[in-house]
């Protein structure tokens, strides 16, 4: 308990020393999974005829893979701002509950509430795992400085990945291309599998990939908004008739 | 106004800033503003978890199915072999990202090798 005796005491080197731990954190497996991904997404948005810089702004401002891919795809398809910024909000919903249990794990009474909606930023799929993982070993008033050593050298880290790989991708061969630009759909076809939290989910994830092409050729300016909807309905209500019978 | 629309180097900020920045903090911000409001557990959380959830797989099947560059110059057939291929691996694997990725790519680069 002798951490949690030091981080009463507060201080600055207490702080600094927690920020690092976080920082080292997103050194791990998740985090190298999550930098090849990033080098997937370097070489999509590279593709779609985006600028070292555009991409790299977009790591930064938007972070979340996930988004960031739905947005990269609403530009391929050449969709307005409205229905690329419709499409990419209806990726990213899931952020909110995302937030809402994690944020209550790094509170206490003195923390500012500026300092919450700042850590917000760094929320996405991998951080937010590594963090919930984690946080049992941090003291609850050094988990926000914990959380922003990591969430902030997770998305440096990959900003300076994104770049890289830019600079590099137009020397490579075709056939590592390939591979390259099918990185982002290996990760989301096993990642998404495996953060499903119910067989709802899953469903959802086989429907949206059976009808994601099919409303590509149907309705080209709307399709992923329409996959979403339709898959994503279709999955909850057959969710809500098993439970039904599960009940009954 | 898609985001080649106006010919000015600060559009394709704007543009990232309303339907990527904006689009997305949103949900985190509000998210903070909730607080322990909602249940993890409630029905409305698992309806907006399907459609988000359908949504990402719509895009994974649009890359594998219709894509650009490099990857437009393989066979169909072996982009989605090698998607299933690598989704069972993973599967296999007690579900280890890591592993279904490389055997994807594996069967991706083995399959380039035996047609080009």
């Amino acid at each position: 308990m002798h951490d949690f005796e030091i981080a009463r005491s507060g201080g600055h080197e207490v702080r600094a020393a927690w920020f690092m731990r976080g920082a080292r954190a997103a050194f791990s497996i998740p985090g190298l999974i999550l930098a090849s991904a990033f080098v997937g997404f370097a070489g999509l948005a590279r593709d779609a005829g985006l600028t070292v810089a555009q991409t790299v702004f977009m790591t930064g401002v938007v972070w979340a893979l996930p988004g960031k891919v739905v947005l990269v795809g609403a530009i391929l398809a050449g969709n307005g701002l409205p229905a690329a910024a419709f499409a990419v909000a209806l990726s990213s919903v899931r952020l909110a509950p995302m937030v809402v249990a994690l944020t209550p794990e790094m509170r206490t009474a003195k923390t500012p509430t500026w300092v919450l909606y700042v850590l917000s930023h760094f929320v996405a799929v991998t951080s937010w795992v590594l963090a919930m993982d984690r946080f049992r070993h941090v003291p609850r008033p050094m988990r926000t400085s914990f959380y922003a050593g990591l969430g902030s050298t997770l998305v440096l880290g990959n900003m300076v990945v994104v770049a890289v790989v830019f600079l590099i991708a137009g020397r490579l061969p075709p056939a590592v291309s390939a591979a390259l630009f099918f990185l982002t759909p290996m990760y989301f076809l096993t990642s998404l599998w495996g953060s499903a939290r119910e067989r709802a989910g899953q469903v959802a994830m086989i429907l949206g990939l059976a009808v994601g092409p099919v409303f590509h050729l149907l309705t080209p300016d709307f399709d992923l908004v329409a996959a979403g909807l339709v898959a994503g309905l279709a999955a909850f209500g057959i969710h809500l008739v098993g439970k039904r019978r599960h009940q009954a | 106004m898609t985001f080649t629309a106006i010919d000015a180097w600060w559009w394709p900020y704007v543009f990232i800033l309303v339907a990527g920045w904006l689009a997305t903090d949103f949900w985190r911000f509000l998210g903070v503003y909730l607080g322990g409001r909602i249940s993890e557990e409630s029905e409305l959380i698992v309806l907006v978890r399907c459609i988000a959830t359908a949504l990402v797989a719509a895009v994974i099947a649009n890359l594998v199915i219709f894509p650009s560059g490099a990857l437009a110059g393989t066979p169909l057939l072996l982009r989605i072999g090698a998607g299933v291929v690598g989704f069972l691996a993973y599967l296999a694997a007690g579900k280890r990202v890591i592993v279904g990725i490389l055997v994807g790519e594996a069967t991706l680069g083995i399959g380039l090798l035996a047609f080009p």
